[in-house]
């Protein structure tokens, strides 16, 4: 499999320096927690799980993304595909995030057509993870 | 820091030795004629060291050389073996044996035979991923005209006992033949001993070039098979073309080193494997596919849990080894071998396989020990199932979306 050079970087970045990119959780317990959202996607047996965190704070009425962390079980891209969506989380709106498509990480990353199912993994990881905050919310 | 290559069981470099007796048979003064040609002594030359390589191929199973066909490759020759015997013996019966872990080269040929009427039984290999002489013979009925199990499993190493399987498929009177692409000149194999009547061999596991194999064809009794190429006649109209001299050459050079060198090289990779496996073998949730037991060294696989294998190979940068991740076929599914031994997927996607070979140094895989640990600690850091395991969650209770 030959990976576009941002691939490979975001990669070994992640692993050379994983608090930087933002591995990591936040669990029961933890101040704020009830302000955290996770999404669970995949499945081992697949060969791809991804857990994604955001912390959101109600900023002038409206739920922004202050933070976000991860945690991925997969191939490079799999691992190379949540550290972009992470990127792209922080600072927007619940519902810019809802609205990230999985052609944007294909077309940073430069996956290959085989490696896309990676980009469509953290499409869905984002949105349970947004629907995951929202239940939760209701119960402040 | 350099790469090291521990890809042996996907093919090998060819030996220097064996690359100064293929450059004797290419150009204008050396002996670059047509081993078919009779009447002129450019054709002797080639004819005679045709003739040598046969012979060392044919030494180093102890067979009669005239035993020994040129093919392209062990896949050729598995072709040959199956289709041929399948279809030369095709009166006798259209039932055909073989294993779920076989390699490609048999099973899609067998697949191909399934839609020309035959019927194929694979058998199930136990958890070591042996095929045990009992399933053989629970297999084998009267119509059963061929058995093809392979040697050495070029996934795991496992080593299947031959000489008992033979016995067996002997008795039935059907045809046994074993793919021993990844056994001949790694381990002993005497033909005298051994209830074989067709083998196949490729240079290029044994440190010969690509492109070039042998079948072994039994003469006593004579098993007889059906052509897949015709055309001139050469090696006695079982398999048409012109033969390669140079490529001949080089596998009949590859195997006689092989033969000198054989206890040495085993000796040495039995030395690797231990060095790799006493250094990783503390460490939390590591796993053998296969067995340690009655396993040729130099193919050695394992699952390290919660860490998928194409990113551990992208973590080890520096390695050249093989995963039976879904992610690194094409086809997204992880090694059928694994899942065959009754591997949870998940451990199937773990998986590495490190072969090691002859130009192997021990530095280089005491390196690897370190390399290895560092990177399976990092990737495990990142890992969510990681982190449910040492939250003492049971990742088999979940219910994955």
């Amino acid at each position: 499999m030959a990976y576009s050079q941002k691939v490979v970087d975001k990669f070994e970045q992640t692993l050379k320096n994983p608090k930087e990119a933002s591995v990591g959780r936040w669990k029961p317990g933890d101040k704020d927690f009830h302000r955290v959202g996770t999404g669970i996607v995949g499945a081992p047996a697949c060969g791809d799980v991804m857990k994604l965190q955001i912390k959101c704070e109600n900023i002038d009425g409206t739920n922004k993304i202050v933070d976000a962390k991860f945690k991925t079980y997969g191939c490079g891209s799999a691992i190379a595909s949540s550290g972009e969506l992470i990127d792209m989380l922080k600072g927007k709106t619940l519902e810019e995030a809802q609205n990230i498509s999985n052609q944007e990480i294909v077309d940073i990353l430069e996956l290959p057509a085989i490696k896309i199912h990676c980009s469509v993994l953290a499409e869905e990881a984002i949105h349970r993870a947004i629907d995951d905050f929202k239940s939760r919310r209701n119960n402040d | 820091m350099n790469t090291y290559y521990f890809d042996y069981a996907s093919t090998t470099p060819v030996d220097s030795l064996v690359v100064d007796k293929m450059k004797e048979c290419l150009s204008v003064d050396g002996a670059f004629g047509n081993s078919g040609s009779r009447s002129h002594v450019f054709g002797w030359k080639a004819e005679e060291l045709v003739e040598e390589a046969r012979g060392n191929v044919a030494n180093l199973i102890n067979c009669d050389p005239r035993e020994i066909i040129w093919t392209s490759g062990a896949t050729e020759s598995d072709n040959l073996a199956i289709k041929g015997a399948a279809y030369f013996y095709s009166d006798k019966g259209k039932h055909i044996i073989t294993s779920k872990i076989e390699h490609k080269a048999v099973l899609d040929v067998c697949r191909q035979l399934e839609s020309e009427s035959y019927e194929v039984t694979y058998l199930e290999p136990n958890n070591d991923g042996i095929i045990t002489p009992e399933s053989v013979e629970a297999a084998l009925r009267e119509d059963t005209v061929l058995v093809s199990l392979m040697h050495i499993n070029n996934e795991i190493g496992v080593i299947n006992d031959i000489e008992a399987i033979g016995k067996i498929v002997k008795q039935n009177g059907s045809i046994f033949h074993v793919d021993a692409a990844q056994s001949a000149g790694k381990i002993p194999i005497d033909i005298e001993n051994l209830e074989v009547d067709l083998m196949s061999f490729s240079a290029h596991k044994i440190y010969g070039p690509k492109g070039i194999g042998a079948l072994y064809i039994r003469r006593k009794p004579r098993v007889r098979l059906q052509p897949l190429f015709h055309g001139g006649g050469q090696e006695r109209g079982i398999r048409a073309g012109t033969l390669p001299t140079h490529q001949i050459v080089g596998m009949g050079e590859a195997f006689k080193l092989a033969k000198e060198k054989m206890s040495e090289d085993f000796k040495n990779l039995s030395k690797y494997r231990d060095i790799l496996w006493n250094g990783l073998k503390d460490m939390e949730e590591v796993y053998i596919n296969g067995a340690i037991d009655n396993t040729f060294p130099g193919i050695f696989n394992m699952s390290f849990n919660f860490v998928e294998g194409e990113s551990l190979i992208m973590a080890l940068k520096n390695i050249a080894v093989s995963s039976g991740s879904a992610c690194t076929s094409a086809s997204l599914e992880p090694s059928y071998v694994l899942r065959a031994l009754g591997r949870k997927d998940e451990l199937a996607h773990s998986s590495i396989r490190f072969s090691f070979g002859r130009f192997t140094k021990e530095q280089e895989v005491k390196e690897t020990v370190d390399l290895v640990k560092d990177s399976v600690n990092k990737l495990r850091e990142i890992s969510p199932l990681w982190e449910m395991y040492q939250d003492g969650v049971d990742l088999d209770k979940i219910e994955w979306a």
